[in-house]
């Protein structure tokens, strides 16, 4: 297992280079997760365009 | 305000507009001329500053000069820019030109030429005096002048594009930088690179030959672009 | 028939294509997972020892597909932005933007991956060489159209100007693919060709094959889920828009 993780002396370099990459994917998927809440949020908070009448006044 | 009306179209040609423009923008900037010589101005001590920062080593400043003097050329352009189309996009001048009966493009051509004629030709024919502040030898010099000569009129066609896209945003300087930057730098490397190239014994035909083919594509290109963004600007 | 021709346009509006993109998104997104485990365990427990490398050409199972998707999705994203220029259609547009944040995120993936290799084959970092300097144009070319996006307020005209800096940019792109035959320098010189056999053990190139798809169906995942987020954010007040919100409640 040791010898795994140092990679014969390589171990820096690529456990960086995996470890980065996991981390930047991990913060695009949740970055793309609140985004999507906050856009959902706003839009229960706006009035469907069929409840509001032809003067644009809520029903 | 704008000079004289364009003439009206009788032949097929488009000269007449791209004359015209040329004309105006020239007539304008020479009215403020002093804007004109201040951005000169910065050109030459942006390229002064650098000897007095690093060592006056002759052999460093060689090899830094040709970088020196063409990244001090992309700023003066990028300082530039701004004014390619914000002066008639404010008094509604731009919204005229681009109704007029000649196509869009022959008039953003005139306005990105006379634009080279006043900012990148005067840096290209400064280049070899201040070229001798970095020790560089006769050889060096007439091939940045040629690679300046022909770089710069890229700057100008590009810049417009980023010019118009940006046109009337906040903060349109920085962002014209951010989206012009990246098509500049392989300008920067061929323009800079023939120089090196020459120092080296290489000689300078495949960086001078790219700078060139780039030229080629960009006059062609470019004009297009520009003219659509400034069309997506007035929407 | 009519109901037939009509077919092909029946997902170019948001609020058909929504929820198809929905669909899509699982399987994509669970394909790119088993694919990407698949492709790590041969990336780092397969693979022989590299001759001359050692243990660090391991990153290429990483780097390698980072960099072809980085380029392939920019490309992507200009044929969205000319579909969307030249049809004046919405959904094009979002599909384009969309795609721009996952297209930073690979080219981003891609120089910091290689930037590692380089330190631990070559010992630098960096090396201002033709395909790493133009990689790193294309990351500017990414961040300059999100910045853009953002800078301009009516969503219209963020879509008309992206589009027309995207395919200003997309002359960068033939330039880093063919950089590495114009330069010889640091870079290694490109080892997977479509014509000629590749240089490298069957077993690497199966590895990064793998993580290929890996990447492209992770990419097309996010994408269409990006998408679906700025479709709600677009068409915000429509009625079809406030009835996802409700129910996704």
């Amino acid at each position: 297992m040791i010898e795994f993780l140092a990679m014969n002396g390589y171990g820096f370099y690529i456990w960086s280079a995996y470890g980065v990459t996991a981390i930047v994917l991990m913060l695009e998927l949740s970055a793309l997760r609140s985004r999507r809440r906050a856009v959902l949020e706003e839009a229960r908070l706006t009035v469907p365009e069929d409840a509001l009448d032809a003067t644009g006044a809520a029903q | 305000m704008a000079a004289a009306t364009l003439p009206s179209p009788t032949t097929g040609s488009v000269w007449p507009a791209v004359q015209w423009a040329v004309r105006r923008d020239l007539k304008l900037a020479f009215r403020s001329r002093a804007e004109l010589g201040v951005q000169l101005l910065f050109y030459v001590i942006v390229v002064s500053l650098f000897p007095l920062s690093t060592s006056p080593e002759r052999n460093l400043l060689a090899t830094l000069g040709p970088g020196v003097l063409w990244v001090a050329a992309l700023l003066s352009s990028l300082l530039s820019l701004p004014r390619l189309f914000a002066g008639d996009h404010a008094d509604g001048t731009l919204e005229q030109i681009a109704l007029s009966p000649y196509p869009l493009e022959a008039l953003v051509s005139g306005k990105i030429l006379a634009h080279w004629l006043t900012t990148g030709l005067p840096v290209a024919l400064l280049a070899p005096l201040l070229g001798l502040q970095y020790a560089m030898d006769g050889e060096s010099l007439a091939v940045l002048t040629a690679a300046l000569l022909v770089g710069t009129p890229v700057l100008s066609l590009l810049g417009a594009i980023g010019a118009a896209l940006t046109l009337g945003l906040r903060a349109s300087g920085s962002l014209l930088a951010l989206l012009i930057l990246p098509l500049y730098v392989p300008v920067l490397i061929f323009g800079a690179g023939a120089v090196d190239a020459v120092r080296a014994g290489l000689g300078a035909t495949a960086n001078l030959s790219l700078l060139g083919a780039g030229l080629l594509i960009a006059l062609v290109g470019a004009p297009f672009a520009a003219a659509a963004a400034v069309r997506i600007a007035l929407d | 028939m009519a109901s037939d021709s009509l077919n092909w346009f029946r997902f170019s509006s948001p609020a058909t294509f929504y929820p198809l993109a929905g669909k899509m998104i699982p399987w994509f997104g669970w394909s790119a997972a088993l694919l990407a485990a698949i492709g790590v365990y041969v990336g780092l427990f397969v693979a022989p020892t590299d001759f001359q490398q050692g243990e660090a050409y391991r990153i290429i199972f990483i780097h390698v597909p980072a960099a072809w998707m980085s380029m392939f999705l920019y490309v992507v994203m200009a044929c969205w932005s000319a579909v969307a220029l030249g049809f004046n259609t919405r959904l094009s547009a979002m599909m384009a933007q969309a795609i721009a944040p996952t297209g930073a995120v690979m080219t981003f993936i891609a120089l910091w991956t290689g930037a590692f290799w380089g330190r631990a084959t070559w010992a630098t970092y960096w090396a201002w060489n033709a395909r790493m300097t133009s990689e790193l144009i294309l990351l500017f070319l990414y961040l300059g159209v999100i910045a853009l996006r953002h800078a301009i307020d009516d969503p219209r005209r963020a879509d008309r100007a992206c589009g027309v800096l995207t395919l200003v940019g997309v002359v960068n792109i033939p330039i880093i693919y063919f950089s590495v035959h114009w330069w010889n320098s640091l870079h290694q010189g490109a080892t997977v060709s479509l014509t000629k056999a590749p240089k490298m053990a069957a077993i690497m190139l199966t590895g990064m094959l793998i993580m290929s798809f890996a990447a492209w169906f992770y990419a097309i995942a996010v994408s269409l889920a990006r998408a679906r987020t700025i479709m709600i954010d677009r068409e915000r007040g429509t009625s079809w828009v406030s009835a996802v919100a409700g129910a996704a409640r």
